[in-house]
């Protein structure tokens, strides 16, 4: 390391230590990212082995207990270590681009945050090599079967609580960079909708990331330390575990969603040549939204055993989520209405997240339905339903906004042919993959099964080649990002000619500093 | 940049969190409190669950029964005598395990019933079966059951036979 570095404007550090000691926004928010990536192949593979292995009825390939294993890792890790993640290196990156300040608020907790998850992912991922294998009994974490596991349970409570304290200091950060350094002139009703759904996020994840710490500390002292919390051999109640995790878990459900809701609102805009239609009646959408987020847990547990009223109640609020998101969906569609529309890979992934997502919506208002659910509960209909919301949902809007944003960040464009091949294989597989899955849970597939009977066979297989087709199709993204990483088409300042925003005022690729002076936001 | 205002914000949005935490713990007796102020879970779905009523005009015979895998590695021992119970009583057993060899083990024991259909109606409240058994070269366990056979059994049910089978886990050799 260099020992002293001129003060001022000066360049990245090199070498490892860069990344090991960065304090600066987009170097943390690159790791951020490939953090993502690498938990993604890794998750990626565990769904391959899923998929291979339910190709066909009959054990192939794995034991039950290691498929068990696998369902359990690829929830964990997809959830906490590629979509979280992702998001907040967009916030690392974007949101002090975009509201003007020259960094996070707090540049050496912003590092502690990303630099715990590494820690945390190997813990998840070196459980698989203990006695006994790695968690098997779902990511939920439910007792009692979560108190009888081995020693890589307690392995997985501690991966989460890192993983918890991260994301709580994260969005400590973001909160903070928001409320606090956003250039002079920019009212929270004029900061870019990217900039309002994370806000909202960080006080969903500051407000629901402890109780989950919570929730696994009392698994962890029930496993441990003779508290009976969860065990009802002494007392305690296993569907407790499910009211706390759930009143955690549902919230999460819209932290994995509302940043998607930001970069939609933010290319599709660009791409239709108009402002956003509606912007602060997204404002208003995103944060009821986040409101009603915490009052409709319990239809996760519509089965496992509650009065008619609270199911009635539960059933009832979770249909009026329905109409905050109708509004973004339409707000969304009137965004393109008479547009000039162009059809570039960010975008495409972006109207294919609002067809797909709005799929992925309407099976949750069919399962939000108490009688409906009782039915459909742990089928293949709840993993369809989940893998459209986060799979076409989630990670459409992360493609889209890495194609939109990559011009910004290596000063590149991407290259256009092979992104469009990326989208076409991604956007048809996806629904090949998991369409059927609505056919398998309407006739009954549980899910978290390794073995099935003969007559589900004909849509598993269908999955299976969709699953394949799609997980072959991820790499071409990743030869996109190392071209676009190595040169191409330069990119200017302002690189999609509809692009609004203090982003694209600074040069591509965007100075290791920028904003050092606040810019003036009329 | 206004470093304070940074500060003062940060610390509020950590007592947030830390409060947050404290509401997690602090759930668990509040959902008691709701449901006890609203009435909602406290009818027969509850009822079911706090019956300790024994229907002591009957009683069944519960056989006990222990299997081991590998018995050159483990002694696996059932109690040397049937229980009679009777239908809603809180019973509690002993099986013993033992450590043949030299080196340390890990196993699990994994129950069954017979007749099929009495599955339903044996509630283990608390089993050796739920985890993994970790033994030392040579020792020596009491392991017990704690169960309810529930009063929903059928009147003709005379004999119960709960067997548990004994598998060492770990590298297979």
């Amino acid at each position: 390391m260099e020992a002293v570095l001129p003060h001022g404007h000066h360049a990245a550090p090199a070498g490892l230590w860069r990344w090991l000691a960065s304090t600066n926004h987009k170097d943390i928010g690159t790791l951020y990212f490939w953090f993502a990536a690498t938990m993604f192949l890794i998750g990626g593979l565990m769904a391959m082995l899923i998929r291979a292995e339910l190709f066909q009825p009959g054990l192939q390939l794995v034991r039950p207990e290691v498929f068990n294993q696998l369902t359990t890792l690829h929830g964990l890790i997809m959830i906490f270590g590629v979509i979280m993640p992702a998001f907040t290196g967009f916030a690392n990156w974007q949101v002090p681009l975009m509201i003007g300040a020259p960094d996070m608020a707090f540049p050496r907790m912003n590092n502690w945050s990303f630099w715990l998850l590494p820690v945390a992912g190997l813990f998840l991922i070196g459980s698989t090599l203990l006695p006994g294998g790695a968690v098997a009994g779902g990511w939920t974490m439910y007792p009692p079967l979560f108190m009888q596991g081995g020693i890589s349970y307690d392995l997985t409570i501690f991966a989460i609580h890192l993983m918890g304290a991260s994301s709580i200091m994260g969005s400590i950060n973001i909160a903070t960079t928001i409320l606090n350094m956003r250039a002079p002139g920019m009212a929270l009703m004029k900061m870019p909708l990217f900039v309002w759904t994370w806000l909202i996020t960080a006080f969903l994840l500051i407000a629901v990331m402890p109780v989950l710490a919570g929730a696994v500390t009392m698994l962890l002292s029930d496993r441990n330390f003779g508290t009976h919390f969860f065990d009802a051999a002494g007392g305690g109640d296993p569907v407790m575990f499910q009211h706390v995790f759930w009143f955690f878990g549902h919230p999460e459900v819209y932290i994995l969603i509302l940043p998607a809701f930001g970069i939609i609102s933010t290319v599709i805009p660009t791409f239709s040549r108009k402002p956003l239609f509606g912007y602060a009646s997204m404002v208003y959408a995103t944060a009821a939204i986040a409101i009603l987020s915490f009052l409709v847990w319990g239809h996760h547990m519509f089965t496992v055993g509650m009065p008619a009223a609270a199911q009635l109640f539960f059933m009832y609020a979770t249909l009026l989520v329905a109409v905050p998101t109708g509004v973004k969906v339409f707000n969304w569609v009137a965004t393109m209405w008479r547009g000039s529309l162009t059809f570039e890979t960010p975008m495409l992934f972006a109207v294919a997240f609002v067809c797909l997502f709005t799929i992925g919506g309407f099976s949750g208002l069919v399962l939000a339905m108490a009688p409906v659910d009782i039915q459909l509960q742990d089928t293949y209909y709840v993993v369809a339903h989940f893998h459209y919301v986060l799979v076409t949902g989630a990670l459409f809007s992360i493609y889209a906004g890495l194609y939109y944003w990559l011009p910004k960040w290596t000063g590149h464009r991407a290259d256009e042919t092979w992104g469009r091949w990326h989208f076409w294989l991604s956007a048809v597989s996806v629904n090949v993959l998991f369409f059927p899955m609505h056919f398998l849970g309407l006739a009954g597939m549980p899910r978290r099964i390794p073995d099935y009977a003969l007559q589900f066979a004909d849509f598993n297989r269908v999955a299976s080649l969709g699953g394949f087709v799609f997980g072959a199709s991820q790499i071409l993204l990743l030869i996109v990002i190392l071209k676009c990483l190595r040169g191409g088409e330069k990119a200017e300042a302002r690189a999609w000619e509809g692009a609004e925003g203090l982003e694209w005022t600074v040069a591509s690729p965007a100075p290791y500093h920028t904003f050092t002076e606040p810019p003036e936001v009329k | 940049m206004n470093t304070t205002g940074n500060r003062r914000t940060s610390l509020r949005l950590t007592l947030l969190s830390a409060a947050m935490f404290a509401f997690g713990f602090a759930l668990v007796p509040l959902y008691d409190v709701f449901c006890d102020l609203t009435g909602l879970n406290r009818d027969a779905a509850q009822a079911l669950a706090n019956n300790t009523q024994v229907d002591a005009s009957r009683s069944v015979r519960i056989e006990l029964v222990a299997n081991v895998q590998d018995g050159a590695l483990w002694r696996f021992a059932a109690p040397r005598l049937p229980v009679e119970v009777h239908p809603g009583e809180l019973v509690r057993v002993e099986y013993e395990l033992e450590n043949l060899s030299d080196r340390p083990l890990v196993g699990r024991a994994v129950p069954s019933y017979a007749p099929l259909a009495a599955a339903a109606h044996f509630k283990k409240i608390d089993c050796f079966c739920f985890r993994e058994q970790h033994l030392a070269p040579h020792e020596k366990v009491r392991l017990p059951v704690l169960f309810v056979l529930d009063r929903g059994v059928a009147r003709d049910m005379k004999v119960v036979t709960l067997s548990y089978t004994f598998f060492a886990l770990g590298k297979r050799t």
